[in-house]
């Protein structure tokens, strides 16, 4: 049950301004209704966590500034079965830190919002240079078979729009949402527009009232396995919750059947409504011949080489991924059967047109324009590859 | 005669309102010291008088993991080393809440020993109660920080070389503000002290020796937990108040137990209330004031403003 | 006197012997040694306590409260109609 409801103006700093990504992060989480905030200081992320911090007394929220991300990741399971929504904010090295307890919380299916500022890797990579070269670790990094959601901002705005609906997606599908951004879109300074706390919805969450004695934490619905209603601690549940195959009263159970029904209901409950959740946006597809697939800030320089293709009289489509997890599958399909080639230019060796390839299978070219991070793409190297895919 | 075959012995027994009783019996070993202290931690909650509904329980991974499977209260199972992130997450999204982690040593003080240190430097408001066996059991006897100096371990097959940890003076030394040490057998002192621990404000932590039967007393040939007992029995010695510097133990030595600290100082969120009470001034909403607290302040503020239209 | 009318306390226990595994602890220290040993093997093989002298038990729950199983409890003994209800179990 999805129960939408507006913003609680308090946190909505209405009106319009001009900030960074990271900065229009933690506005758009606060207007979400966020107010427990557990971070760790990492380049290119921290700004949002400061900015946090300086608008947590005058919202009545809580920051706490944990030992390391492990801490902060786990603090945020806590903060959320004790009512709250909740948020952090990492890069690269943090990421990999937070990996488990995210698989911790995808197994208690807690709702929580985690933004990844991406920047050069391996390792210590690039600290202070664009990067997207954690898109792969999003989707695949922590252990087990389970599905996050991710999504990818291309600017500011849509940092402060993007963390309300990754808000909206967490309390709807008690999921961690992750917010794909990078170096460049957190420290791009730009107008960015926050409505009215009337134009705001958010998706409040499924609170259970029935029987106590009745309430199972993991019970999850007949269509589309969609989770069932959450609880919080200090309300007489008294419920159990495990990082163990559980049944749904979250008792372990350590069988073949019970981890059959556990994970193919963590998996279903996003992959049954991918189409509910995948977002997108699509221009000139129809008769393209070169469609270019891409996402966060590459999609701003994919706009100028597709501009560049049309003048030189290619037809050119561009699909930007708002919506890089759950993969937009069923499109990037569609457009394979349609087009001769997909370009993906990417800010990585090469992650995500690995899905578009398995998508493609075979029926049209895929041709990466990958990079080694540190730096947003030429347009031109776009264009060249516009330019193969069509000959 | 006074003794009863009884068949209705889960819900009559007096534990039955406070462990998941339809999941016993438990996985833990013959002699096993774990469910002692959940009971000594069940009395203890009993004699506090405190709302069950208000009390949540959070364990990581192992043998005393596994205690927040089978108490009856709002309980978290997490991952390894970081029941007391997640206990932290819990008191200050919800603060009215008591929250209680009971964790192994190894995962304590090994995998989670950083977030122990900096839970105690904030004196945050949770109690934790340490199960210290000086092994990892579930896993099958490997050698913990706490393991004694030459003892056995399946890591250390030819004895111990390492240094242990003297858990009460770490935790001393990293601002706990209510330390308290007892062995398995002083069942009621344990009690005790997790009652004042409950009630304590600020980081309290309650150490408990035990045995683990199956690894540490068979490897080191111990005997069975009957012999553990006894080893407490005749080796440990009630020193409250004792300096903290001077409880370490060594193997099959001594064991100084008792109440070694407690002290008041503001918890993490007395000093964030306080703080911001401070330098931003009357418009700060205080953060995480309890029900009563909040119903107490409208009624002020009602009569105050009908004071005023007097 | 009133210490005339105190009485000893008296202890029912209650034995889970499905859940014992056989630790001995409730026998060894037991204060009044109430119990023993069962020369009897449970269903996996432990021998549970057995109480060898239910009225030696003057109902202080050491047995519960050491027991690592919960498979052991104390309930106080119903009193005699004719001794004095306030007294009791004190």
């Amino acid at each position: 049950m999805v129960r939408k409801v507006k913003a609680d103006p308090k946190g909505v700093l209405e009106g319009p301004h001009f900030m960074d990504g990271d900065h229009a992060l933690a506005e758009g989480a606060l207007a979400a209704g966020c107010r427990f905030f557990a971070g760790y200081p990492i380049t290119p992320s921290t700004e949002t966590a400061e900015r946090f911090a300086e608008r947590c007394p005058e919202v009545g929220g809580l920051f706490i500034q944990m030992e390391d991300e492990i801490a902060s990741v786990t603090a945020l399971i806590g903060g959320a079965w004790g009512g709250q929504k909740v948020m952090t904010v990492t890069s690269g090295p943090g990421m990999s830190l937070m990996l488990e307890n995210i698989g911790l919380a995808c197994m208690t299916e807690t709702p929580m919002v985690i933004a990844n500022v991406q920047r050069g890797g391996p390792s210590t990579g690039l600290p202070t240079l664009t990067a997207q070269q954690d898109m792969m670790q999003a989707r695949w990094g922590s252990h087990g078979d389970y599905r996050v959601i991710a999504l990818a901002p291309d600017s500011p705005q849509e940092c402060f729009d993007l963390a309300i609906e990754a808000f909206n997606l967490a309390e709807t599908y008690r999921v961690p949402v992750l917010i794909m951004t990078d170096e460049t879109v957190g420290h791009m300074h730009e107008k960015v527009v926050i409505p009215p706390a009337s134009e705001i919805e958010v998706v409040e969450r499924n609170w259970y009232t029935g029987p106590k004695d009745q309430y199972k934490p993991f019970k999850f619905g007949a269509e589309n396995y969609m989770p069932g209603p959450m609880v919080k601690i200090g309300d007489g549940y008294r419920f159990h919750i495990t990082g163990l195959v559980h049944d749904e009263r979250g008792y372990p159970q350590a069988s073949v059947e019970a981890g059959k029904i556990n994970i193919t209901h963590l998996i279903e409950k996003i992959d049954s409504n991918r189409d509910k959740i995948v977002r997108f946006e699509a221009d000139q597809l129809d008769g393209a011949e070169v469609v270019v697939v891409s996402y966060g800030i590459t999609s701003r320089i994919a706009i100028k080489a597709v501009m560049d293709a049309r003048k030189e009289g290619i037809k050119t489509g561009n699909f930007r991924m708002i919506t890089c997890w759950p993969f937009p599958e069923k499109q990037i399909r569609e457009i394979a059967s349609k087009v001769k080639a997909i370009v993906v230019p990417e800010i990585n060796y090469g992650q995500m047109v690995l899905e578009v390839e398995r998508m493609a299978a075979g029926k049209c070219k895929v041709i990466s324009v990958n990079s080694t991070g540190g730096a947003v793409h030429d347009p031109n190297e776009i264009l060249a590859a516009i330019k193969e895919g069509r000959s | 005669m006074n003794v009863n075959a009884n068949a209705n012995f889960a819900q009559d027994n007096p534990m039955s309102q406070f462990l998941r009783m339809e999941r016993m019996p438990h996985i833990w070993c013959p002699g096993c010291g774990i469910g002692t202290v959940v009971t000594a931690f069940a009395e203890a909650v009993k004699k506090s008088g405190l709302d069950l509904d208000k009390i949540a329980i959070v364990s990581g991974i192992g043998c005393t993991g596994r205690t927040a499977g089978y108490v009856k209260l709002d309980s978290f199972h997490s991952t390894h080393g970081r029941a007391i992130p997640l206990a932290t997450g819990l008191k200050l999204a919800n603060p009215e809440m008591k929250v209680v982690v009971f964790s192994g040593d190894g995962d304590l003080t090994s995998i989670g020993g950083n977030h122990f240190i900096h839970a105690a430097r904030r004196n945050m408001d949770i109690t934790v109660v340490c199960v210290n066996n000086f092994t990892y059991g579930m896993t099958g006897g490997q050698m913990t920080p706490t393991t004694p100096h030459t003892a056995n371990a399946s890591t250390t097959p030819y004895g111990n070389y390492e240094y242990p940890f003297s858990l009460p003076f770490l935790a001393d030394a990293c601002g706990a503000t209510y330390i308290a040490r007892w062995t398995s057998l002083h069942a009621r002192q344990i009690s005790g002290s997790i009652k004042e621990a409950l009630n304590h404000k600020g980081f309290s932590f309650v150490e408990v020796i035990a045995p683990c039967t199956t690894l540490y007393q068979r490897r080191n040939r111990l005997g069975d937990g009957l012999d553990a007992l006894e080893y407490y029995q005749n080796d440990a010695e009630i020193a409250h108040g004792l300096d903290t510097r001077q409880v370490d133990i060594d193997y099959q030595g001594k064991i100084k137990v008792g109440k070694f600290v407690e002290k008041q100082k503001p918890t993490y969120l007395d000093n964030v209330n306080q703080h911001y009470a401070q330098v931003i001034g009357d418009e700060y909403e205080l953060y995480g004031k309890t029900t009563p607290e909040k119903e107490a302040e409208a009624k002020a503020k009602a009569e105050s403003a009908a004071k005023g239209a007097v | 006197m009133y210490f005339g009318k105190l009485k000893e306390a008296k202890g029912v226990v209650h034995i889970n012997e499905s859940w014992c595994k056989g630790c001995g602890f409730c026998v060894n220290y037991c204060p009044t040694k109430v119990l023993v040993l069962s020369k009897d093997y449970n269903a996996k093989g432990y021998h549970p306590p057995q109480v060898q002298d239910a009225e030696l038990c003057r109902d202080c729950k050491f047995c519960e409260l050491i027991c690592p199983e919960f498979a052991i409890y104390v309930s106080p003994a119903p009193s005699d109609g004719d001794e004095d209800k306030e007294t009791h179990g004190a």
